[in-house]
């Protein structure tokens, strides 16, 4: 069924499409909105945003949440900052240069007119949050201020010290509020999305499980949005919070959405390294440290031997003595090259020896430089929260010794297929922010994921849910007593039952802490077929242990954390095969995938565009079956296709 | 590490809690208390025994998820940290550490050390926003903020939402939070046009509700992980008055 993957590119130049869409689109009009309704899946920078904006509109929105206040949302978390192209520097931005970096830096794996239209809207995003109080960093005139980030040449990042993702979200959560205020949008805190439902082939609603009360409940609309971010706990240790995850999206492939580019996994390279093996979750340090922090490791063994043993500290090895690998490897970007780059260069130091910490997988991040070039009031200013933080964790001062940092998984490009109106291959279920895989292709640059999750929400979705609406105004409601909404929850009944009625002896966290530990060891920052292969094997094993020795303590109708883990890793089992799946299939390296058999003598990854220039979209076959490979050509009309170089 | 924890048992709101201690061994100093928790967990749950709910989420101190009564303090014995970010190290090896939930008639438990804190948003509903459309927004450097407003602002809007002001006051009120929200939004220029409605209609939501008046012991500045100022509260108050003269 390759006809399904249609994905309704405009035609005409780049820099008209977006305009050419939006007035194709049809219009619903006032009255005939308040008759629909829109299910929104997330309360992140896209959920929220979306949710707000449709309820301005004059939808009916309900908005779900796991958590107790939709402001808990992992997009809370991010630190650096959000891109635009507003070229307030006078440094030669624009928006084709934004987009134009950012198709590159995803390494020639996004389809140009979405990520064209992103960086369009760019601009309104920086305006929308200051109108709604955003405190964005000002210069001394009361100007917004930038800063870099990494695979970039210009200053276009606006943020709020170390917490832009806290302060977008606030933003948007505050325009949620104002609709739940005025009535447009119903919110539904701690209640988890476990199915969806689909009758006569469209979206039409979900089932949800009420965490406090334990009851499914069923929820009816016209169009379904989800909005519940990316997979990144696959691997258990990861940046994202302890309750992210990918049950939302893994529930839409099962029910027939294409799944796009799963293998396409960021690393971010500045993380606090992990401290032994009762840790549960990994701290980013962010990527804007990079701007004045300088990345090294000890040229000599016996120094890395020294600090290993603690006979010396960082700050007594001598200049000469130190290895900036980044600035010695990639003169023209240095220490901010993208993060991919970054994170196999540390990999690479750390794998010959060089790592600075016991376990030797930790490299210095150094400001030694920064606070003598810029003095100390002016690097607190910029990084002190982040500094305090990195304190409080590992009991050390990035003002008297440099930070260790070493890569861990942070964000999924992959993402549920989506066309250029965000639709899904499911007619009514659409997908926004990173829950999709439309913008970044195989590497996402930094700053750019508030970007997506906010472009998403407050100016497309808006947009072209209308297209689908227009026809679906004189429809009834949605019935909720429907026989596809008795099935739906009837087969959630059983897939909680089955986990009750196992009462092994493992515990959830174990085995998906051995699920980690695979994805990391094979399907982690170096590839190839052999590995791949052993974790296909492995997480079928994994899984089969799963469902014979799992044990999920109390009952269902009780607030139960176990219950609500136990059903999201038997997601992550499918997510996990799915990536290999996808990985073992791309052999060629490519932004966050280094398959060890495609690089160049110097070790760098080694794209293969005559075999690879495409969409993997994955159909859903069964469960532990193969699902079914779609590939949706990549079209580069406007830009020329080159291998990324960030040496010169 | 060891440990002795004494945790606030309770199956659901309307059954009567009371507190169990477990035993627990072999945590690395550098744990941080929900990770020694995760670990009381596991063995738990191996023992046939329910484990213990609790919220948390990021882990990094900044979802506000996690609120934890650790000792008689809020986030326990570190200053200016929100539970996650507590380490164990900041116990004596052996002691016996009392945990419970945040004690608030505005936050019932919903189970063990799990409470609703939707008064919050309740509370942020009924005025704790600007009035604006998506696109109707201008450009953004077309009204200058000082550098210095800008960061004032920033510092109230720190608020992580957590509770910890509430759980701490001896009063149970509410007012560092709406403060911290009035604040923020009547610092810019954005914020001013609403400004004297929004801090009589968040600070009427916050009665309703029921939490306490503000008697300014100071309890919540101390004790706030984002050590949010009290001079916020003096702002508000000010908002507030001005509300009154104007009606």
């Amino acid at each position: 069924m390759a006809d399904k993957l249609i994905s309704k590119i405009p035609d005409g130049p780049l820099a008209e499409k977006w305009t050419k869409r939006k007035s194709e689109i049809h219009l619903v009009s006032p009255n005939n909105k308040r008759k629909l309704e829109i299910i929104v899946v997330g309360t992140g920078l896209g959920g929220a945003s979306a949710a707000a904006s449709l309820g301005e509109l004059g939808y009916n929105v309900k908005i779900f949440c796991i958590s107790d206040s939709p402001r808990r949302a992992h997009s809370i978390a991010a630190q650096g900052g959000i891109n635009a192209a507003k070229n307030y520097q006078n440094d030669n931005d624009s928006v084709y240069r934004l987009f134009y970096d950012t198709i590159k830096g995803g390494d020639y794996r996004a389809r140009e007119a979405n990520v064209y239209r992103l960086a369009e809207v760019s601009a309104a995003i920086i305006d929308q949050c200051v109108a709604q109080g955003i405190p964005f960093a000002r210069e001394y005139g009361g100007y917004l201020a930038n800063r870099s980030f990494g695979g970039v040449q210009v200053s276009r990042t606006f943020y709020a010290r170390g917490q832009t993702g806290q302060q977008l979200l606030l933003g948007a959560y505050a325009s949620l509020n104002k609709e739940i205020a005025a009535g447009t949008v119903t919110s539904y805190p701690r209640h988890e999305m476990l199915d969806l439902v689909i009758i006569n082939g469209e979206a039409k609603g979900i089932i949800a499980r009420n965490l406090v009360t334990g009851q499914l409940e069923r929820f009816g609309a016209q169009a379904v949005v989800i909005a519940t971010g990316g997979y990144g706990n696959t691997y258990f240790l990861s940046t994202n919070a302890m309750n992210s995850n990918g049950s939302a999206a893994m529930q839409c492939w099962r029910k027939g959405a294409y799944f796009a580019n799963p293998c396409f996994a960021q690393i971010h390279p500045t993380c606090i390294p992990v401290h032994g093996d009762q840790q549960c979750k990994l701290t980013l340090m962010s990527e804007s440290l990079r701007n004045d922090g300088r990345i090294w490791v000890p040229k000599k063994l016996e120094d890395v031997e020294k600090l290993r043993k603690h006979e010396i500290k960082a700050s007594q090895i001598p200049e000469e003595d130190r290895d900036y690998y980044l600035e010695r490897r990639y003169p023209a970007f240095g220490n901010l090259v993208p993060r991919d780059v970054a994170s196999r260069a540390a990999k690479e130091r750390c794998d010959a020896g060089f790592g600075v910490n016991e376990t030797g997988k930790a490299v210095f991040l150094d400001f030694s430089d920064a606070i003598r070039r810029l003095g100390h009031q002016k690097v607190a200013e910029r990084y002190g929260n982040l500094f305090e933080m990195y304190e409080k964790i590992t009991a050390s001062s990035p003002w008297e010794e440099p930070m260790m940092i070493y890569p861990a998984i942070h964000y999924t490009m992959g993402g549920v297929w989506v066309d250029y109106d965000l639709q899904t291959t499911i007619p009514g279920l659409y997908a926004i922010g990173e829950a999709n895989f439309s913008d970044h292709g195989g590497n996402r640059l930094g700053a750019s994921a508030l970007m997506q999750g906010l472009a998403d929400g407050y100016f497309v979705i808006p947009v072209t849910i209308g297209d689908y609406l227009s026809k679906k105004f004189a429809e009834p409601k949605t019935d909720i007593n429907a026989p596809e909404f008795v099935v739906a929850e009837k087969a959630v009944q059983a897939r909680i039952d089955k986990l009750f009625a196992i009462n092994g002896t493992e515990t959830v966290d174990s085995l998906h802490k051995e699920l980690g530990h695979i994805m990391w060891e094979y399907v982690g920052m170096a590839r190839d077929e052999e590995g791949l292969k052993t974790a296909i094997t492995k997480i079928k094993e994994l899984r089969e242990r799963f469902y014979k020795d799992v044990k999920v303590p109390g009952n269902q109708f009780e607030f139960n954390q176990e219950l609500e883990k136990a059903l999201r890793l038997e997601d992550f089992f499918d997510i996990g095969e799915l990536m290999a799946y996808d990985a073992l299939n791309r052999k060629e390296s490519c932004g966050g995938h280094f398959r060890v058999e495609s690089q160049t003598e110097e070790g760098e990854a080694k794209r293969d565009d005559k075999n690879f220039m495409y969409v993997a979209a994955w159909e859903y076959k069964g469960e532990g079956v193969e699902p079914e490979l779609h590939k949706e050509p990549l079209k580069y009309e406007f830009i020329e296709v080159k291998t990324r170089n960030y040496k010169d | 590490m060891n440990f002795n924890v004494k945790i606030w048992r309770q199956r659901n709101a309307k059954a009567k809690g009371h507190f169990e201690t477990y035993h627990i061994e072999d945590i690395e100093s550098d744990a941080s208390f929900l990770e020694m928790l995760d670990i009381l967990n596991e063995k738990l749950i191996r023992e046939g025994i329910d484990p213990v709910s609790f919220d948390h989420d990021c882990r990094e101190g900044i979802c506000g998820a996690c609120s934890l009564y650790i000792d008689g303090r809020a986030h326990g014995p570190d200053d200016h940290v929100t539970t996650c970010q507590l380490f164990m190290r900041h116990f004596k090896d052996g002691a016996t550490i009392t945990v419970e939930p945040w004690r608030s008639s505005a936050f019932p438990v919903i189970k063990d050390l799990v409470v609703d804190r939707r008064a919050y948003d309740k509370i942020l509903q009924a005025g704790g926003f600007i009035t604006v459309r998506t696109g109707s927004a201008q450009d953004a450097n077309n009204i200058l903020i000082s550098h210095d407003v800008a960061e004032e602002s920033m510092d109230a809007a720190a608020c992580i939402g957590c509770g910890a002001c509430v759980a701490t006051c001896k009063n149970g009120s509410a007012m560092l939070f709406v403060a911290a929200r009035v604040s923020s939004l009547a610092l810019l220029p954005q914020g001013k046009v609403e400004a004297a409605k929004r801090a009589r209609n968040m600070v009427k939501k916050m009665d309703e509700l029921g939490f306490g008046n503000c008697t300014n012991t100071r309890a919540c500045e101390l004790e706030c992980p984002k050590g949010i100022s009290v001079s916020h509260i003096a702002r508000l108050n000010r908002e507030f008055l001005k509300a009154k003269f104007s009606e």
